[in-house]
């Protein structure tokens, strides 16, 4: 679907890209938007009475209400960052204030990214609080009995995948943020592998907090997004001081800007934040419903070819539970090795840790061969990747 | 030319001097967080010589083979030599091309012995 929108492959006519949990490829409609920025648009925004600087600064503005939009979430509640790991550090960094008094416990899962654990490590150790984690079981999903068991009194937060990047696992998040709002714990959703791949509403969600990258949604990189509920954006203190995010200022303090510009220091990615409005234009002119249809379908697809190959064994919940990633191994056969004779076939895919080591220690090996799809990957692909896997098999035979 | 060579892929299947030694003097892990290998190696030194060599720990065909021909080539060999040992000799004992995101994995056994060199037991 929509390949030919895509310009890499135009350069690279024979690549099969199956990596997209990593980073998308971009349509040239998100390019353009970039260049067109630098070419006929560009000015620093905010501080311009020039015409070009204002202009900048609506469309800034624009871009930022156009992800609100997306979201469900007002305006002043879209924060930009650089990616979905400043988003989480930034609340690391702020989010003390916010929490319950007596509460010691801070609750992530076993299939968090490294994104989404070792800045809770940090704040634990600093805040001297302990980190529990929700298990996952023998089918690659949450444990949601022992979620039950795990959130209580003491969970001052819950702070959780949207979507595996290993299994491609969709949580049942409501069930875990209903759980979170009976017992009073703030909810923190990493949405950066589900942004791409499903609507997501914050206020149906009632999440408190939730973190995304533009560069894994077809965006560029260099910009991400946090989305955080007014009142507690207003009680947080700002993460990064300086240039922009200042209402008044004297030699010896300052008070800060309203919201969102509190959060935002400095001379911000502009050209990206409008490409990534553009990237949700793009999105939304397909429709997720579309979207979700086709990926369904392709990965279903993806599934049953790679478990007729034999000696190999695939990290996976099931298509009903999981969407567009899917983790393997091939049995005697290092993931490495598997990425590399692919490579040579023209085609990507992710091999090792995937940014979840302690995962891959419960799961009891060094790493997983990793498939992920996108809009523009077709059932080809995945017989041209299924052909290059048996030629692995043959060369370790 | 092709990365997995027949000899390559028998060191794999085969590794040489693979396994644990009872009495090390010297003994270093090391792992490569790209790919979450690790590997031990130990070693048994005697006058400044290498009497005994073995490794142990998983990875992929090209750490594994790696370290069978490194382990191999260090037998007898005086210690002041083996920190002269570099990547360009590595890679002349593989004699494959390696790509630049495997350049680790062939590196690993390389780093872990220079380590094992300064970490002697007791």
């Amino acid at each position: 679907m929509n390949k030919k929108d895509f310009p890499i492959f135009d350069n690279h006519p024979d690549l099969i890209y199956l990596d997209s949990a990593a980073t998308s490829q971009r349509p040239k409609q998100v390019i353009k938007s970039l260049t067109d920025f630098y070419e006929k648009e560009n000015a620093n925004i905010h501080r311009g009475v020039y015409t070009l600087s204002e202009q900048a600064t609506e469309n800034y503005k624009k871009a930022r209400e156009k992800i609100a939009q997306f979201l469900n979430a007002n305006s002043n509640e879209i924060i930009f960052t650089r990616n979905t790991t400043e988003s989480l550090n930034l609340l690391t960094n702020t989010i003390k204030p916010l929490l319950g008094e007596g509460r010691d416990e801070i609750l992530l899962t076993e299939m968090e990214h490294h994104s989404n654990l070792i800045p809770w490590q940090q704040f634990a150790k600093t805040n001297n609080m302990k980190l529990k984690f929700i298990p996952i079981t023998e089918n690659y999903e949450l444990d949601y009995e022992k979620a039950r068991e795990l959130i209580n009194e003491k969970t001052a937060l819950v702070s959780l995948t949207h979507m595996s990047n290993v299994f491609g696992t969709i949580n049942d998040i409501k069930q875990i943020l209903d759980l979170a709002k009976t017992n009073n714990a703030l909810t923190i959703i990493d949405a950066a592998q589900s942004i791409s791949h499903m609507k997501i509403d914050v206020k149906q969600l009632d999440c408190d907090f939730l973190a995304f990258s533009s560069h894994k949604m077809l965006g560029p990189t260099g910009i991400g997004i946090l989305y955080g509920k007014e009142k507690h954006l207003e009680k947080i203190q700002p993460f990064l001081f300086g240039g922009g995010m200042i209402n008044t200022v004297s030699y010896e303090d300052a008070t800060w800007a309203d919201l969102p510009e509190k959060f935002e220091a400095g001379t911000q990615n502009i050209a990206e934040s409008l490409a990534l409005g553009t990237a949700i234009d793009y999105l939304e002119e397909i429709g997720f419903n579309k979207i979700q249809e086709y990926e369904k379908e392709i990965t279903q697809y993806t599934l049953e070819q790679l478990s007729k190959l034999e000696n190999i064994e695939i990290y996976n919940p099931g298509i009903e539970k999981s969407s567009a990633i899917i983790s393997f191994n091939l049995k005697d056969i290092h993931s490495h090795d598997v990425a590399t004779i692919l490579n040579e076939n023209n085609i990507a895919i992710r091999a090792g840790h995937h940014c979840c080591m302690p995962l891959m220690k419960k799961l009891n090996v060094p790493g997983t061969c990793r498939v992920s799809l996108s809009i523009f990957n077709t059932k080809e692909d995945i017989d041209k990747l299924i052909e290059a896997l048996k030629k692995c098999q043959e060369i370790f035979r | 030319m092709d990365m997995y060579t027949e000899n390559i892929l028998d060191l794999y299947k085969n590794p040489r001097n693979k396994g644990i030694l009872e009495n090390p003097t010297h003994e270093n892990s090391r792992n490569n967080p790209l790919c979450g290998d690790e590997i031990t190696i130990q070693l048994i030194i005697c006058n400044n010589d290498i009497k005994e060599v073995k490794f142990s720990g998983q990875g992929c065909a090209i750490s594994q083979a790696s370290s069978s021909m490194l382990t191999d080539k260090i037998k007898n060999m005086n210690v002041e030599d083996i920190k002269n040992l570099n990547k360009e000799d590595i890679l002349e004992l593989l004699h494959i091309p390696i790509s630049p995101g495997r350049l680790k994995c062939a590196l690993l056994c390389l780093d872990t012995l220079k380590g094992a060199l300064e970490n002697a037991r007791n």
